[in-house]
């Protein structure tokens, strides 16, 4: 086997990728806290995080297009970069999910809860989890990590029907507050949007590792069947 | 208390599945016509065993590359298939090439005639010393043909061909070693496209050549196709997958593994062919 200097190229990348990951886990925690604990200080942070994603987006995108141009790779390096230059951009949108509760909590700080927090808890930990397995199987290369987050999306879909049914309750009984329950439906699927990401990073995961396109699986089916 | 979801779910649309999906690719190479079929070749160069039980299927009016390290038999399988390995001392072969139905080891094989019907480009252009004119001329007037307006349309339809007809058409008498590397090789494409092969073969064509004269021979075997199969052996694995419909990688005198060229350089279904094309080799 031969070292390549174009395996220490890779590993940037995949570190690069690691930073980035780990920044946005940091974030969905403070998510959780801003909206179980009410905190002014996390909702800040968490916005300011943002823009650290948004420029590691950026330097990571140039450097997977560098890599592409210079290396012209073949086969798993080219599986590996094309499943970063799409792994990218949805820890990327995680990363606006978190920012957009952070400013709504700024909001429903100053209002009493309307929901008991542990319905937030419960939903935050399940996401967070799955974002956190999303980003272990890709840099572990653990297929069946990647098939088991796919499968825990459920769930988290089922969390956000509960906690959507109950909100609707809450507003029905008490027409005051309407208001805070709507941007707590926003909040719920803010949430529910980062689980669907750390799925989709997941079938790029199962791409890269077997070259097996898993998405929409309805398109490989006969509609006639 | 069961809540429902506001948003009607709305029927997924149904799309013909991707047809760049490989299964699909399998299903239509499966029904192509062969032009050239290779089965359990072996090949010896006096006890030294050269080429390995080869199988290889060659879809008509496709590009079908050869890859591999140096030395790994590619040449060998490329001369085997003009049967120019006879003109080499203590060659021993086995086993069948067949060009459309016919067995090219078949001993009433007119081997003169088998080479009009299988064209060869080798690495370094050789023109003869001859005018450009007559280098294109010369495989019809071996063929016996006499006749210059039929030699004039020949060698004008060969040149326009390989591409080079606008570069050379007010110096046809001039001698072929006035031309550049790049025009050179195409002459001598010119002049295997002149006797109306079947199949054109072609050993690294274009590795003397800088990239624009590539780039043109690339975009000749593009056009080529229409007309001819072709089998090109490489080591620019880059052309390899820009030109090629479908690649066979060798490893020591085997094939070790053939299939569609995008299918082999994305997702290659055997390790030492994911070594050998990311480099990991050795
Ligand atoms: N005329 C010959 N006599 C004896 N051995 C030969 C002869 N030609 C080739 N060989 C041997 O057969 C093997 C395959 O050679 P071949 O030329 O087919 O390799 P290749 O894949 O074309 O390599 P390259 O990429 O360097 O052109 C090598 O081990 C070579 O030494
Ligand atoms: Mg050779």
């Amino acid at each position: 086997m031969t070292e390549r200097h174009f395996d220490t190229e890779l590993k940037c990348m995949k570190d690069g990728l690691m930073a980035m990951a780990i920044q946005v886990e940091e974030m969905i925690d403070l998510a959780i806290v801003v909206i179980t604990k009410q905190s002014d200080a996390q909702a800040e942070q968490v916005v300011e995080l943002d823009r650290i994603v948004d420029a590691q987006e950026v330097r990571l995108d140039c450097a997977c297009i560098d890599l592409l141009g210079l290396r012209a790779p073949f086969a798993t390096d080219l599986r590996f970069l094309a499943g970063c230059l799409k792994i990218i951009p949805q820890l990327e949108r995680i990363g606006d999910h978190c920012k957009n509760i952070g400013r709504r909590g700024l909001i429903l700080n100053r209002q009493a809860q309307v929901l008991n927090p542990d319905y937030f808890e419960k939903m935050g930990q399940a996401v967070c989890g799955m974002v956190c397995d999303s980003v272990e199987a890709f840099l572990k290369g653990d297929v069946d990590l990647a098939n088991r987050v796919i499968k825990a999306d459920d769930l988290v879909d089922e969390l956000h029907h509960q906690i959507f049914g109950e909100l609707l309750r809450q507003m029905i009984k008490d027409p005051l507050c309407i208001e805070r329950a709507s941007h707590l439906i926003i909040v719920n699927k803010d949430f529910e949007r980062i689980a669907d990401h750390a799925t989709n990073i997941c079938e790029e995961v199962l791409y890269i590792l077997e070259g097996v396109n898993v998405k929409h699986p309805y398109l490989h089916q006969d509609p006639h069947d | 208390m069961e809540i429902e979801d506001p948003r009607p779910i709305p029927e997924p649309v149904v799309l013909p599945p991707p047809k760049t999906e490989p299964a699909w690719d399998r299903a239509a190479v499966a029904e192509m016509e062969l032009a050239l079929r290779v089965r359990k070749l072996d090949l010896w160069y006096g006890a030294k065993q050269a080429l390995f039980g080869i199988d290889l299927d060659v879809p008509k009016n496709t590009v079908m590359s050869l890859i591999g390290p140096s030395g790994c038999g590619k040449s060998t399988l490329l001369r085997s298939l003009n049967r120019m390995n006879d003109l080499i001392d203590g060659v021993r072969i086995q086993g069948q090439v067949l060009l459309g139905d016919q067995d090219l080891y078949d001993p009433k094989v007119d081997v003169i005639e088998l080479r009009k019907r299988m064209g060869m480009v080798f690495q370094k252009s050789n023109p003869f010393p001859k005018s450009i004119y007559e280098n294109v001329a010369y495989g019809l007037r071996i063929h016996g043909v006499k006749d210059t307006r039929v030699l004039d349309e020949t060698v004008e339809r060969s040149l326009v061909g390989a591409g080079l007809w606008d570069e050379v058409k007010d110096r046809l008498k001039d001698s072929a070693l006035g031309l550049s590397g790049g025009q050179q090789q195409r002459l001598c494409i010119a002049r295997a496209l002149a006797v109306k092969p079947e199949v054109i073969l072609m050993d690294e064509p274009c590795s003397a050549l800088d990239p624009i004269a590539t780039g043109r021979v690339e975009e000749l075997i593009f056009e080529l196709k229409k007309d001819f199969t072709i089998v090109i052996v490489t080591h620019n694995m880059q052309q390899a997958a820009r030109v090629s419909d479908f690649t066979g990688f060798f490893w020591l005198g085997k094939l070790i593994e053939v299939g569609l060229t995008k299918q082999l350089f994305t997702n290659p279904t055997q390790r030492t062919t994911e070594d050998y094309i990311t480099g990991r080799f050795g």
